[in-house]
């Protein structure tokens, strides 16, 4: 039966017809809904890991248990996941193991726009990457017969146009499979210096069969033209934008297993054509490999290495021609993302901006503080940067910068990466002062449960980290909870904490306001004949504000209540409400 | 036959993945190889949202490029002007005339430009602009506006409309099926 799936949905459904029994993953755009899909089978069991090296770890003692079992993430996920990548290959596995990676090419919804094709290679590992949903399902299943095959986890890299795009898939029944024996193999899985000089030699030999396999495998093809002319290599996305432009009138060499690259046939396909040109995203990870061949391909001299590309930006380097089409002469203001109407974050953020608070961010929902009118946030790195570099900053700019820098970080990526950083401050000693914004949720990608949430990935009810409890462990005295909706508690718990003589964690507590459980109170309005037009309530940068005719107006299809712009009236005119 | 294109587009929230779920189960009942593109996560919250469908003999690329639309679905009067150029020169904007400030319009760095769509007709480009959410209050919720301009969509396209009822009811939960049919028939209206 064929049905509609998007390229995410399509990899779970490609782990559920190879028996795929564990997966274990933590969030990020694009790759989310590939585990959120992967949990409503039954077969398979599902998890929100703290992060993404644990995830990889639980999916790699599943496959030494005997299962099949994955790990997904995003680009920057492969990062925090790569310790026990690189040594994974030098164990390989027991039952497959696919390490999947969604990259973001034009960063929809990301910090950076790494190539994790770089990770296949430093790390030996094959790669496999589909170029629609259809592949996605099966490449995801064949990856785990990859993976046994030749003993090694697989990364299986998509990226945002695969994952969150949809076509036909044809479904296939899962095959029927029992758990794999296990047996003790310290020489297998010691990584201590004498097995893994023994094993270093082996992954060598494994990457020259993987490139003979590479140069007939089903997943590489060669589509022939009858004009010689142009021949194109290309995977990925790429592989559609070409297809799009050219239809059957070049030849394209498709690569789906893109680590390690065939020589061979890509030698040939060259040989064929008068003209090669590589078109891939991102690096020049194929056209590279081509050029150590001796080859003359040509690729980045025409492609961009930034952004995203499309047919038309195909066709426009390629030198068809342009499409017609009529723009607006009108300026069109941008509409970026922002902090939803009754976002807890936005009383926060108000209050640091309002007294010019040095600010470290970090990663999810609340980066959106640094967008104007509130402006808020002076860095974001990375997963947990903001606790860990709000101490190098008050280590290098000492007792005054301690009085007026916070770190600000999520409920779930502290669970990720803050912890550790939150261990350094009480132990390296600096007087700093970090606020967990608790929503409740992870809530960017779009509500994942996390460890503070008290639920698991399914919903049913699992151990919740006490973060007050945790935060005193991990050696901070002075913890405070403010409910960020109080404007005046919040700049009065937040500047208590920056001039106390020790460091100190406030926790900005309130759920997400789209979450299904939280009940809005009813919209607030503007009393006109009250309102001056100060603009104060403009200040908090809500979409529900906007000034109508000179007088502030609350849309009520978006406000939720919240009562914070209420606080920032001085002449009474905002109305209603109950908070 | 040519591979068709169809954009729908947005301020994030709005509900267009319903559209396109729709758009995408009609589609696929009539034959067609479909492709259907979105963007998830950060742009989201908030933000100006683009979802593509694509329907022919067989499609290859997910998404819509410019002076490639044969229809461009607009929630809002500003993103169809944003996303005006992706449109043919003989294709067809359906705009809902709802307008929604964008943060730059909020803090007053910028205009709202209230004009930006007569101008464009004004250069020739095909625009329909409906009050679609008067029609949705009155099936039952304003969040049917998605329904009502498909109602729209389906007097321009060479469907059958029972093929869209068919598509509607295979699309939302069972409950809210009587609303969405009576949102459709008043966007064909």
């Amino acid at each position: 039966m064929k049905k509609l799936m998007l390229g995410n949905e399509a990899v779970a459904r490609g782990f559920y017809e190879a028996g795929c029994k564990v997966v274990s993953s933590y969030p990020g755009t694009p790759s989310t809904e590939i585990t959120e899909y992967a949990a409503k089978y039954d077969e398979i069991y599902c998890e929100w890991a703290p992060n993404e090296k644990v995830g990889l770890e639980v999916a790699f003692g599943a496959s030494l248990a005997g299962a099949r079992a994955a790990a997904c993430m995003k680009h920057v996920g492969l990062n925090v996941a790569a310790d026990p990548l690189f040594t994974l290959s030098y164990t390989g596995v027991n039952g497959g193991l696919v390490v999947c990676v969604a990259d973001d090419p034009g960063m929809h919804s990301s910090q950076n726009e790494q190539d994790s094709r770089h990770y296949a290679i430093a790390a030996k590992l094959p790669m496999l990457e589909p170029s629609d949903s259809a592949e996605a399902k099966e490449f995801a299943k064949a990856a785990f017969e990859l993976s046994e095959k030749f003993d090694t986890p697989v990364i299986f890299r998509t990226c945002t146009r695969i994952a969150h795009s949809q076509c036909a898939v044809e479904q296939q029944e899962p095959v029927s499979r029992e758990l794999l024996s296990y047996e003790k193999n310290p020489k297998k899985y010691i990584m201590a210096p004498a097995n893994a000089i023994t094993k270093h030699p082996i992954v060598e030999e494994r990457t020259k069969a993987l490139t003979e396999y590479a140069e007939s495998c089903p997943f590489n093809r060669v589509e022939l033209a009858k004009d010689k002319s142009l021949g194109i290599i290309t995977s990925g996305t790429s592989y559609q934008y070409v297809k799009e432009i050219y239809g059957d009138s070049v030849s394209v060499l498709k690569l789906g297993l893109v680590n390690p690259l065939p020589e061979k046939l890509i030698k040939d396909f060259a040989a064929d054509h008068s003209r090669v040109v590589v078109i891939e995203e991102l690096d020049p990870v194929i056209e590279n490999h081509c050029k150590s061949l001796g080859l003359s391909v040509e690729g980045k001299n025409l492609f961009p290495i930034c952004g995203e590309f499309s047919q038309s930006l195909v066709a426009k380097v390629m030198g068809k021609e342009d499409k017609a089409f009529t723009v607006s002469d009108d300026q069109i203001p941008v509409r970026p993302p922002v902090m939803c109407a009754g976002c807890p974050h936005r009383g926060l953020f108000y209050t640091l901006a309002k007294k010019k608070i040095t600010v470290l961010g970090d990663i999810g929902c609340y980066t959106l503080g640094m967008a104007p009118p509130l402006a808020a946030i002076d860095s974001v790195l990375c997963m947990g940067a903001s606790v860990s570099g709000t101490h190098g900053f008050n280590k290098a700019r000492g007792a005054e910068s301690e009085k007026k820098t916070v770190a600000v970080i999520g409920d779930s990526t502290f669970m990720h990466s803050g912890m550790t950083g939150l261990a350094n401050i009480a132990y390296n000693g600096t007087n700093s002062t970090v606020i967990i914004v608790d929503n409740s949720i992870t809530g960017m990608t779009g509500h994942q449960q996390n460890p503070t949430t008290g639920y698991n990935i399914k919903g049913d009810p699992a151990t919740k980290i006490d973060l007050e409890a945790l935060c005193h462990a991990l050696g901070f005295n002075r913890v405070r909870v403010v409910d960020p909706y109080n404007l005046k508690e919040t700049e009065k718990v937040v500047m208590e904490e920056l001039s106390a003589d020790e460091p100190s964690v406030i926790i900005s507590r309130r759920p997400c306001a789209l979450l299904k459980y939280v009940k809005h109170a009813p919209a607030l309005t503007v009393n006109a004949d009250k309102c001056r037009s100060c603009k104060a309530c403009m200040k908090i940068g809500c979409p529900a504000i906007s000034m109508k005719n000179g007088k502030a107006h609350i849309d009520a299809t978006q406000c939720v209540g919240c009562d914070v712009c209420k606080q920032l009236c001085a002449f009474d005119a905002i109305c209603g409400g109950e908070n | 036959m040519e591979t068709k294109n169809i954009m729908i587009v947005g301020v994030g929230g709005q509900g267009s993945l319903l559209a396109s779920k729709l758009l995408g189960k009609l589609l696929v009942n009539e034959g067609y190889d479909v492709k259907v593109s979105e963007v998830h996560g950060m742009s989201q919250r908030g933000g100006s949202v683009v979802t593509y469908v694509r329907y022919g003999d067989k499609v290859y690329s997910p998404i819509v490029d410019k002076g490639e639309a044969d229809f461009i679905i607009s929630f809002e009067r500003l993103e169809a002007a944003r996303y005006a150029p992706f449109l043919r020169p003989d294709g067809k904007i359906i705009v809902n005339s709802q307008e929604i400030d964008p943060m730059p319009v909020i803090t007053g760095a910028m205009e709202y430009p209230h004009e930006a769509l007569e101008h464009l007709q004004a250069k020739g480009v095909d625009i329909d602009c409906i009050d679609a959410l008067t029609p949705a209050l009155e099936a039952g919720s304003a969040k049917a506006t998605n329904i009502v301009l498909m109602g729209r969509l389906s007097k321009y396209m060479d469907i059958a409309p029972e093929k869209w009822e068919e598509a509607i009811k295979q699309s939302v939960a069972p409950k809210f099926v009587e609303m969405n049919l009576r949102a459709f028939a008043l966007g064909r209206k």
